[in-house]
C-alpha cells in the first residue's frame, strides 16, 4: 500500500502540473507517454487547475475521499496528510469543513514541535492546501516560524535538513525555500520585509553554487556525495527550482537571477530527455518554469560577394515560434554596435545587412562572434520565456580575393638582383618559358589582397594553401610551399641545394601555382609555364626516382580469366586386358584348390559332436568375417572403424580357435595314445 | 651322357618317393606356398605391380608365412617338437589376419 500510495502521489502530481489551453486535445492522465509538444506551464493558483477525465475523479476520488476520511480519524504524520490534502484538492474531492478541522489542528500541533526542516514543509505545505480549497487556516506565529526556518541556513545559501544535522544540502534549501514562500502566502503581508530580503539575498547566494555541464547546462547537485541519502542533479534542481519559484511567486518584489542561469536549468531539464520513474518525471516536468528561446543562424557562411545578409532566427526549444522581441546585435567582434536587426515578419527571421559592418574576409577574423541581445516586448512573457541574456554565435565570412603584383624570374646566386623578372597575370594561365641551370634561383611573389583593400591572412595559418608544383616530363613532381611575410607570397628555389631532391632529372618542368582558403571563394590551381632545368649528372650513390605509380586499370582492373586444367587422367590400360589380367591372377588359385583335390584333402577330422562342432563353425565364421571385414575396409570404412571392430572380432575368434584347436589337439592326443 | 641322365632320373624319382612320404599336411602347406609364389609371379610381370605393391607383398607374406607353418608342423623337424601343430597353426592364421589388415591399410 505505501509504495502504491508513493506512485500515486507522484503519478497525480505531475498530472496537476500540466494545464491545457482548450483547443487541444487532451493528453493521457497518467505521466508516462513523452509529450514534447505540450509546453508545460507552471502555475500555482488552484482556479488553472483544469482536469482533463472526469474519469479520473469518479475512479479514484472515492478512493481518496475515503482515505482523507481514515486519515482525519486517526493521527497520521504530517508527511501523509500533506500527500493526501493535495490529491484531494487536485481530484476535486468533496471534504467536509470538519475533516478539514481536524487535519488542520493536527497539522498546526506538528508545526508547533517542529525542529527539523522536512516537517516544516508538510506542515505549511499542507495548511496552505487547505487554504487553497477555500478553508480559512490562521497561522499564530508566522514570524516565529519564519525565523525557525530560517535558523537552517547555511552561509552559502544552503540549508541543514534539521537542528542536529551538521551536513548542509541543497535539496533542503530547496525545501526551505518553499516552506517560506508558504508561510508568506498564509500570512500574507504580516512577515518582515527585511527577512524575506535577507532570504533573496541567500537565493542569489545558492544560485552560486550551480554546476555546469559542457554543453552550458545548469544544474544543482549536492557537494557532498553520500551513499543513501544522494538524490542525484534531477531532484536536487527541481527541489531548488521549486522552491525558488514558490518563494519569487509568493514574496514581493523582483529576485535577480541572471537570465543565462534560468536557461541553462532549463536546458538541462530538457535535456535529460524521458526520465525512468515516475518520481524523475514529475520533477522534470514540474522544473519546467520557463521555455528556453534558442537564436540560431540559418546561414553561418555569409559571402561578401554575394551581399549576403546576417540573418538571426528565434525559436523556443521546442521549435514553435517566438513570441514578439526585438533582436539586437551587441558586438561584432572588435566593432561595439547597438545595431538592431530588422524583422522580416513573412520568413520569421531578424536581418541585418553586413555591409554596413564593414566586415573583411580575413584580416580580422572570419570566424566571428557575433553578440545578440534579445529582449522581449511583452513584459509578461519574461516569466514564461527564457532569453538568456547575450547569445554569442559564430558566422564565417567569404568573399573574393585579389591576386596582385605576381612576379617570376630568374636569379644569380650570389646577387639577387632584380632583373629579367616576368610580371604574370593570375586570373588566367600563363606560359612562361625560363631556363636555369643548378647555380640559379628562382623566384615568385604576389600579394593577396581582401575585397576591402587589406592583406589577406589567414584566421588559420595551416588553413590557406599556397603551393608551387614543378613537373617533369617523367611524371616526377615535387611541391613547395611558399612563405608569407607581410605584405607578401613568395618562394625562392635554390636548385643548387635542390638538386638531390630532384633526382639530378634535367629537362623540360612545368609550374603550377595553387592558392586556396575556405574564406576564399576564388581559389584556383594555374599553370605558370615551363622551366628548362639544366642540372649535373648524377653521382653514382644517388637516389633515383621513384618508379612511377602503376597505371590504376592494370594493377585493380579485371585480371586474366584463368581456366582450370584439371589433371590429366592417368593411363589405364583398356577393360579387356584388364579382365584378362583378372583371370590370369585366379589362375593359380583354381590350380591350388584342384591341387588340394588331387592330394586327397577332406574334412575327415571335423568334429562330429555338437558343441566342438559349433565351435569350429564358429571359428570358420570368424576368420570368413574378419577376411570380410578386411574388404569391407578396402571399399569403404577407415582404419578407426575397422580396428574397433577388428577389436571385436579379435578375441572372439582367439577364444573359438583357442577352443575348437585344443580340441582337435586332444582328439589327435587321443589318437596317438591309441 | 646317358649315365648323367640316368642319374638325373635316378635323382628325380627318389626326390618323388621321398615327396610321397611327406604326410598330407605337409604337402597342402607345400601346394599352397607354390600357388603364392605363382600368383607373385604373374601379378609381378602383367599388372605394372612394382615390387613394393601392397598385392605383391600380400602374396610373398603368405608365401612365407606358409613356409613357418610348415617348419613347425614338420614332426622330423627336431626344433619344433614340443609344439603342438595347432598352436602353429592358430599362430599361421593370426599373422595372417594381421598381415592382410595391413595390406588392406595399404591399399586403400
Amino acid at each position: 500500500m505505501a509504495r502504491g500510495a508513493d506512485l500515486w502521489r507522484f503519478s497525480l502530481l505531475s498530472v496537476r502540473s500540466f494545464s491545457i489551453p482548450s483547443p487541444q486535445p487532451p493528453p493521457p492522465p497518467f505521466a508516462r507517454s513523452p509529450t514534447p509538444t505540450v509546453p508545460p506551464r507552471r502555475s500555482s493558483s488552484p482556479d488553472r487547475w483544469i482536469l482533463r477525465e472526469k474519469r479520473l475523479t469518479r475512479h479514484y476520488g472515492h478512493f481518496r475521499y475515503s482515505e482523507l476520511k481514515r486519515v482525519g480519524s486517526s493521527s497520521p504524520p504530517a508527511k501523509d496528510l500533506f500527500y493526501a490534502l493535495r490529491i484531494t484538492s487536485i481530484l476535486g474531492c468533496q471534504i467536509d469543513a470538519s475533516t478539514y478541522d481536524e487535519v488542520a489542528s493536527r497539522l498546526h500541533a506538528v508545526l508547533k514541535d517542529a525542529n527539523s526542516l522536512l516537517e516544516f514543509y508538510y506542515s505549511i505545505g499542507g495548511l496552505l492546501s487547505i487554504k487553497d480549497q477555500g478553508h480559512d487556516v490562521i497561522l499564530s506565529d508566522a514570524d516565529g516560524t519564519f525565523h525557525a526556518i530560517k535558523a537552517l541556513s547555511q552561509s552559502d545559501g544552503r540549508w541543514r535538513l534539521d537542528t542536529n544535522s551538521a551536513e548542509s544540502s541543497t535539496f533542503a534549501a530547496g525545501i526551505a525555500l518553499e516552506s517560506l514562500a508558504g508561510v508568506v502566502s498564509l500570512v500574507g503581508s504580516e512577515v518582515d520585509q527585511s527577512m524575506i530580503g535577507v532570504v533573496k539575498n541567500d537565493i542569489v547566494k545558492l544560485f552560486g553554487s550551480i554546476k555546469s555541464f559542457d554543453d552550458g547546462t545548469l544544474y544543482f547537485d549536492e557537494k557532498h556525495v553520500d551513499g543513501s541519502e544522494y538524490k542525484g542533479p534531477l531532484t536536487t534542481s527541481a527541489s531548488v527550482v521549486r522552491g525558488v519559484s514558490a518563494f519569487a511567486a509568493a514574496a514581493s518584489g523582483n529576485l535577480n537571477i541572471p537570465g543565462d542561469k534560468i536557461l541553462g536549468l532549463a536546458k538541462f531539464f530538457l535535456s535529460i530527455g524521458v526520465p525512468g520513474t515516475t518520481k524523475d518525471f514529475f520533477n522534470q516536468i514540474d522544473s519546467l518554469v520557463s521555455i528556453p528561446l534558442i537564436l540560431s543562424l540559418p546561414a553561418t557562411v555569409l559571402s561578401l560577394t554575394s551581399k549576403d545578409q546576417l540573418k538571426v532566427e528565434v525559436t523556443t526549444v521546442f521549435g514553435s515560434a517566438a513570441p514578439p522581441l526585438t533582436v539586437n546585435l551587441v558586438q561584432a567582434y572588435s566593432s561595439d554596435s547597438k545595431d538592431e536587426l530588422q524583422f522580416d515578419a513573412e520568413n520569421v527571421v531578424h536581418y541585418l545587412d553586413i555591409a554596413a559592418l564593414k566586415l573583411d574576409v580575413g584580416s580580422i577574423p572570419s570566424f566571428l562572434r557575433y553578440l545578440f541581445f534579445v529582449t522581449l516586448h511583452d513584459p509578461d512573457n519574461v516569466n514564461i520565456y527564457a532569453t538568456g541574456g547575450q547569445n554569442s554565435i559564430r558566422a564565417f565570412i567569404t568573399g573574393l580575393i585579389k591576386v596582385d603584383k605576381a612576379e617570376i624570374g630568374i636569379l644569380e646566386s650570389d646577387a639577387g638582383s632584380v632583373e629579367s623578372l616576368q610580371k604574370l597575370d593570375l586570373s588566367k594561365d600563363n606560359s612562361v618559358s625560363l631556363s636555369a641551370n643548378h647555380l640559379q634561383k628562382l623566384r615568385l611573389s604576389f600579394v593577396l589582397t581582401t575585397p576591402l583593400g587589406h592583406t589577406f591572412k589567414p584566421i588559420r595559418t595551416n588553413c590557406l594553401q599556397v603551393f608551387l608544383k614543378l613537373r617533369h616530363e617523367t611524371k616526377v613532381e615535387h611541391i613547395f610551399i611558399l612563405e608569407s611575410s607581410a605584405r607578401q607570397y613568395k618562394i625562392v628555389l635554390d636548385f643548387l641545394g635542390l638538386v638531390g631532391k630532384f633526382y639530378y632529372l634535367s629537362g623540360k618542368y612545368e609550374l603550377e601555382l595553387t592558392v586556396g582558403d575556405a574564406a576564399m571563394e576564388n581559389s584556383f590551381i594555374q599553370a605558370l609555364g615551363h622551366i628548362e632545368l639544366d642540372l649535373p649528372e648524377p653521382p653514382e650513390k644517388a637516389a633515383r626516382p621513384p618508379p612511377l605509380a602503376a597505371d590504376p586499370l592494370s594493377k585493380f582492373g579485371p585480371k586474366q580469366e584463368i581456366s582450370h586444367i584439371f589433371r590429366a587422367p592417368e593411363k589405364r590400360p583398356p577393360k579387356e586386358l584388364s579382365l584378362a589380367f583378372l583371370g590370369l591372377t585366379l589362375l593359380p588359385f583354381f590350380g591350388f584348390l584342384f591341387g588340394l583335390t588331387k592330394l586327397g584333402v577332406n574334412l575327415k577330422s571335423f568334429p562330429s559332436s555338437p558343441v566342438p562342432a559349433a565351435f569350429s563353425i564358429l571359428f570358420h565364421a570368424g576368420i570368413a568375417a574378419v577376411l570380410l571385414l578386411y574388404v569391407l575396409f578396402w571399399l569403404k570404412l577407415d582404419l578407426f572403424t575397422t580396428l574397433k571392430i577388428l577389436g571385436f572380432l579379435g578375441p572372439f575368434l582367439v577364444f573359438v580357435g583357442h577352443r575348437t584347436l585344443s580340441y582337435l589337439a586332444s582328439t589327435s592326443t587321443k589318437q596317438k595314445a591309441a | 651322357m646317358p649315365k648323367a641322365t640316368n642319374d638325373a632320373q635316378l635323382l628325380i624319382q627318389s626326390l618323388r618317393k621321398a615327396y610321397a612320404a611327406t604326410p598330407t599336411n605337409l604337402k597342402i602347406i607345400d601346394l599352397y606356398v607354390v600357388f603364392a609364389v605363382a600368383t607373385a609371379l604373374i601379378q609381378l610381370d602383367h599388372f605394372h605391380s612394382t615390387l613394393s605393391s601392397p598385392v605383391y607383398f600380400s602374396c610373398v607374406g603368405t608365401a612365407v608365412l606358409a613356409v613357418c607353418l610348415r617348419i613347425q608342423v614338420n614332426k622330423e623337424n627336431k626344433e619344433f617338437k614340443d609344439l603342438p601343430p595347432e598352436r602353429a597353426f592358430t599362430d599361421f592364421v593370426l599373422c595372417n589376419l594381421v598381415l592382410h589388415l595391413v595390406i588392406m591399410n595399404f591399399l586403400g
